[in-house]
C-alpha cells in the first residue's frame, strides 16, 4: 500500500471527516488520495490560518478535522494557534511537510525550516518528526493522542520520509 | 444607524440561531444585547469568524449566521473565495460594513472607500449577495434564512460603538455551551 493511502486510512480510522489543505508538492499524493474517499469532506483553503478557522468550526459542528500544510506557513498561523485553537482547547492534527530539511533543493525553504521546531516548541505544541516511512506507524496513536488531549499536534514529514524531490 | 442598533434590531431573528460573532466590540455588543449558548464569541483571532462559520455550516445542517465586519473580512479576504467555491446552503455571512475598524478607534477601512465587499463576494462566486442599509438588515437576514441558500449580506451603516463590558466568560465555557446548542434537537 502507498504511504499516501496508509496516511489517509489512519485519518479515516480515527473518524477524521473534515480536511482542509494548502498544497505542497510532497503532500500532493495525500491530497489526491483524500479526494478519492467519500468519508472525508475536503475544503481547500486559501491560507493556513483561514484553514484553522474552518477546522475550528467543523469540530464544533461535530466533525473531527485535520489540516495539511507546509511548515513555511507556520509563521502566519501563530496567532490563530494561540488565540483560537489553544485558547478554546480545540484538537487539531497538523500534517506538515517539513521543507528545508536534508535533500532540499530550494535554499529559501531552509529559512523557515530552522525556525519550525523552535516555534512549535515555544508554543508547547506536541511535535512528531517522520523521517523514515516506518515512523508513520505512529500516526494512528498520534491522532488518538490529539483528540484525547484537545490540543494542536504537529506531524512534520521531511523529504527523506517522502523519498526526496524527484526531478526537482 | 450604528452596529449596536442593528444588532438590537436583528436580535429577534438571531434568537436560538447558531451565531458566530466577530472579535472585539461586535461580540461585546451582542453579548450585552442577547447572550445565548448558541452565540459563539470570538475573543481573539481577527478575521476568522467567516471561516469558523463556514466550517460549522459544512459540518452540520442547521443554519449558521456569521456576524462579521468589513475590517475583519479585509484581513481574510481569501475567505470570500473559499465561501464562493464551497457548497454550504445553510451559511449566511452578514458583514456589518461601517467603513471603519471599530474596535481600534474607528480608523477608516478600504471598504468605506473604493472597495466593494459585495462586488468582491460576487466575483468570488457567491450567487446570492445582498446589499442593504442598517434599517433593513433584520429583514434581509430573515429572507436569507427563508431562502435556504448560501448568502452574503453587506449592511452599509455608520461608524460607531456602544460602550459595553468586556466578555469575561472563559473560552472553553463559550465553546462548550455553543457545542451543546449545536447538538440540541
Amino acid at each position: 500500500m502507498s504511504i499516501d493511502a496508509r496516511i489517509v486510512d489512519d485519518l479515516i480510522a480515527n473518524d477524521i471527516s473534515f480536511v482542509t489543505t494548502v498544497p505542497c508538492k510532497q503532500l500532493a499524493g495525500v491530497i489526491a488520495e483524500i479526494d478519492t474517499r467519500d468519508a472525508i469532506r475536503h475544503v481547500p483553503c486559501t491560507k493556513e490560518d483561514e484553514g484553522m478557522g474552518l477546522c475550528a468550526g467543523a469540530f464544533m459542528g461535530g466533525k473531527r478535522p485535520a489540516i495539511i500544510m507546509q511548515n513555511t506557513a507556520l509563521g502566519v498561523t501563530v496567532n490563530t494557534l494561540a488565540t483560537l485553537i489553544q485558547y478554546y482547547r480545540l484538537p487539531l492534527p497538523m500534517l506538515i511537510s517539513y521543507r528545508g530539511e536534508l535533500r532540499e533543493p530550494v535554499a529559501c525553504q531552509v529559512e523557515m525550516a530552522v525556525h519550525t521546531k523552535a516555534i512549535l516548541s515555544q508554543m508547547n505544541i506536541p511535535t512528531y518528526h517522520f523521517h523514515r516511512q516506518s515512523d508513520a506507524d505512529e500516526l494512528d496513536p498520534i491522532l488518538k493522542y490529539t483528540f484525547m488531549c484537545n490540543k494542536p499536534v504537529a506531524i512534520l514529514t521531511d523529504a527523506t520520509f517522502w523519498g526526496g524531490y524527484g526531478d526537482q | 444607524m450604528i452596529r449596536s442598533e442593528i444588532l438590537r434590531d436583528m436580535a429577534p431573528v438571531l434568537k436560538d440561531r447558531l451565531v458566530v460573532c466577530n472579535i472585539g466590540i461586535p461580540s461585546q455588543e451582542l453579548h450585552a444585547i442577547q447572550d445565548e449558548p448558541s452565540n459563539f464569541y470570538m475573543l481573539g483571532t481577527m478575521g476568522l469568524a467567516s471561516s469558523i462559520g463556514l466550517g460549522l455550516a459544512v459540518a452540520q445542517k442547521k443554519p449558521v449566521i456569521v456576524i462579521d465586519g468589513d475590517g475583519s473580512v479585509l484581513t481574510n479576504l481569501g475567505t470570500l473565495a473559499t465561501i464562493g467555491n464551497t457548497h454550504a446552503p445553510n451559511f449566511i455571512l452578514l458583514i456589518i460594513d461601517n467603513g471603519s475598524y471599530g474596535s481600534t478607534g474607528d480608523q477608516p477601512t478600504y471598504a468605506g472607500q473604493r472597495t466593494s465587499l459585495a462586488e468582491v463576494a460576487r466575483a468570488c462566486g457567491t450567487e446570492r449577495v445582498v446589499e442593504c442599509r442598517g434599517e433593513d438588515a433584520g429583514q434581509a437576514l430573515q429572507r436569507a434564512l427563508e431562502a435556504g441558500e448560501k448568502t452574503v449580506i453587506v449592511v452599509k451603516c455608520d461608524s460607531g460603538n456602544a460602550k459595553m463590558p468586556v466578555i469575561t466568560m472563559d473560552p472553553v465555557t463559550i465553546r462548550d455551551r455553543f457545542m451543546g446548542a449545536v447538538q440540541a434537537e
